[in-house]
């Protein structure tokens, strides 16, 4: 088992309560997590991504309990098992993409070589944009390279925010197909919280809020 | 790809910003290293030049005007005493040796003044060529203005009178002869002719008791302190004045507006400091989103703060290199107006302890500077800052 959450409830101070299905994922599979905003898709992916302290139930990747760890732990544990992917893509404006993913590979604590990033890149189809700026490439491209990035240390899981909402059409399939593609190559499981119906059609396991 | 280099192409990104911050610090750091060199050589060649002259006599006048012009021939002299009551002042016992001075003529705005061999003795001058002056008219030159003269050994030349050299002035038509000239001592006799004294008294066709213009005196015993100068000052025509004494007074008039200036120089590095804050806080601003991305992921908080250290290093770093290079080209300037006896060596200012209390200094600033940023960075909240991007 990949990831398992089971009897997760969270409430802000003040306001809405949430208390969210048991997730269960395999080894290499993918889900869907659907609701409308406001049904706190955002806050149980931060849970799930030990972001959030839980409040009750349990969270456990790859059969351990990381939430319980320090927080030095968990950050080294998200570093080598978690890949993120969120709506926009997060790079600093004065690197290329390369260079993007190789600081956030040694910021991980885990360093990759460039050989890793440009086969990714390859199989991402951006391999030629390797070399420019995320200002000088499209969303659609800067979000495959986020995608490169989240699966650069080879983790077991990725957890996907809402990945394609930002595109057209067009570009949300390719997206959404070489997000399934890259996972199924490097055998990580998936999970994609999203409002975006567009994606229902690829994935068939989902949960609802 | 390692995080300074991120940093250097961070800093590079928004060079406008940063350049700017680098160049306020550099001026305001600029502005102490000068200050303290200068201040430095100011002193150590004032008292080199001092050796080891105790009194200095002349005309009846100001004390700091004997001083500047008879040791150090910046100034004019305050006029002139009689030979005969430098001569007995030599003969008291409480004078260990005397060295007459005349002058008031120039070859080219070079002052040529009239004395004896001792003078160069006490300023332990080589001969580079040549060999002392032993008659009128003879002269021997100092390095440096053998160097801007072009003279040699055997050249002649006619004096003018006065100490600058103006186009309307008559000349003296007793030519001169060169027949020594000395090594670069760093000294103010560099940038001296030195003759005989008679060679003044031909010159000027003086008639009537012989003149000087000022006595150089060491003293026996540091009683003469206390007892020649009043001596001097209540019993013949000439005034004394005791160069240790007139240095410190003019050290101290320079002291009050060097102490302006430093305060200067803080304040300009107070706000340099500023603007480095700003600097590094509007890049964490700026970055923050990626920032919190990238602690999502797993780094740890300290690589950030790490990162706006190394930024904080790198625009210290370059405002050190560059308050450096504006020192140099402050020098070079300041000595093309000073004479050479004056000037600051450039490896004077690379090695010193002053360069290196400013080198520590500017990194305390920056780190004092980049404090509040780097906290700042370490403490991102991920949540808030990725839900706010």
């Amino acid at each position: 088992m990949v990831l398992q959450s089971s009897e997760l409830k969270f409430s802000y101070p003040n306001t809405t309560s949430f208390h969210f299905p048991d997730i269960e994922l395999m080894e290499g599979e993918t889900a869907l997590l659907l609701g409308p905003s406001g049904s706190g898709k955002s806050t149980m992916l931060n849970l799930l991504a030990g972001l959030l302290p839980l409040q009750s139930g349990q969270v456990r990747i790859k059969n351990e309990d990381f939430t319980q760890l320090n927080e030095r732990q968990k950050e080294k544990f998200r570093a080598l098992n978690l890949g993120l992917v969120f709506q926009r893509s997060f790079f600093l404006p004065y690197l290329s993409l390369e260079q993007n993913l190789l600081l956030s590979g040694s910021y991980q604590g885990k360093k990759v070589s460039q050989e890793r990033v440009q086969s990714l890149f390859e199989d991402l189809q951006i391999a030629h944009l390797a070399q420019k700026r995320p200002n000088e490439c499209s969303q659609g491209e800067q979000q495959r390279a986020s995608i490169a990035r989240a699966l650069i240390q080879e983790p077991a899981l990725i957890l996907a925010d809402e990945p394609s909402s930002a595109l057209d059409d067009r570009n949300a399939d390719k997206v959404a197909d070489l997000l399934l593609s890259v996972c199924a190559n490097s055998n990580s499981s998936l999970l994609v919280v999203t409002h975006d119906q567009r994606l229902k059609g690829l994935i068939t396991k989902s949960y609802s809020l | 790809m390692n995080q300074w280099r991120a940093a250097w192409e961070s800093i590079k990104y928004r060079s406008m910003h940063h350049g700017l911050s680098v160049i306020l610090l550099a001026f305001s750091t600029g502005l102490i290293l000068l200050l303290l060199h200068s201040r430095n050589s100011f002193e150590n060649s004032f008292k080199k030049n001092i050796k080891s002259i105790d009194m200095v006599v002349g005309a009846k006048g100001s004390p700091l005007q004997i001083i500047l012009g008879s040791v150090y021939h910046i100034d004019p002299p305050t006029g002139n005493i009689p030979l005969a009551e430098f001569e007995k002042l030599e003969r008291n016992p409480l004078v260990e040796e005397a060295v007459p001075l005349s002058y008031g003529d120039n070859y080219r705005s070079w002052r040529i003044v009239g004395t004896d061999t001792n003078y160069a003795r006490w300023y332990d001058m080589d001969l580079k060529e040549g060999r002392n002056f032993n008659k009128s008219l003879e002269v021997v030159l100092g390095a440096a203005v053998a160097e801007a003269t072009g003279l040699q050994i055997g050249d002649k030349f006619e004096s003018a009178h006065g100490l600058e050299e103006e186009s309307d002035e008559h000349h003296h038509h007793h030519p001169f002869k060169v027949v020594g000239i000395y090594s670069a001592s760093g000294t103010v006799l560099d940038e001296l002719i030195l003759t005989p004294t008679a060679t003044l008294w031909t010159v000027h066709h003086q008639e009537g008791p012989k003149e000087i213009t000022a006595g150089l005196i060491r003293f026996k015993s540091p009683m003469a302190n206390i007892m020649l100068p009043r001596m001097v000052n209540e019993r013949t025509p000439m005034q004394a004045a005791l160069p240790a004494i007139e240095v410190n007074r003019l050290f101290s008039l320079a002291d009050s507006f060097l102490k302006f200036l430093n305060l200067l120089a803080y304040v300009l590095i107070a706000v340099a400091a500023l603007s480095i804050f700003l600097a590094l806080f509007q890049g964490l601003k700026d970055d923050e989103p990626q920032f919190a991305f990238l602690r999502a992921i797993g780094s740890p908080p300290r690589k950030i703060l790490h990162f706006i250290w190394i930024k904080g290093f790198f625009l210290g770093l370059f405002s050190f290199l560059l308050a450096l290079a504006l020192n140099f080209v402050a020098f070079y300037f300041i000595g093309q107006l000073v004479s050479p006896a004056y000037q600051i060596k450039t490896a004077e200012i690379f090695w010193s302890l002053n360069t290196l209390y400013t080198f520590f200094g500017l990194f305390l600033v920056v780190a004092v500077a980049s404090a509040l940023p780097a906290w700042h960075a370490y403490r991102i909240n991920i949540i808030k800052t990725l839900a706010r991007a």
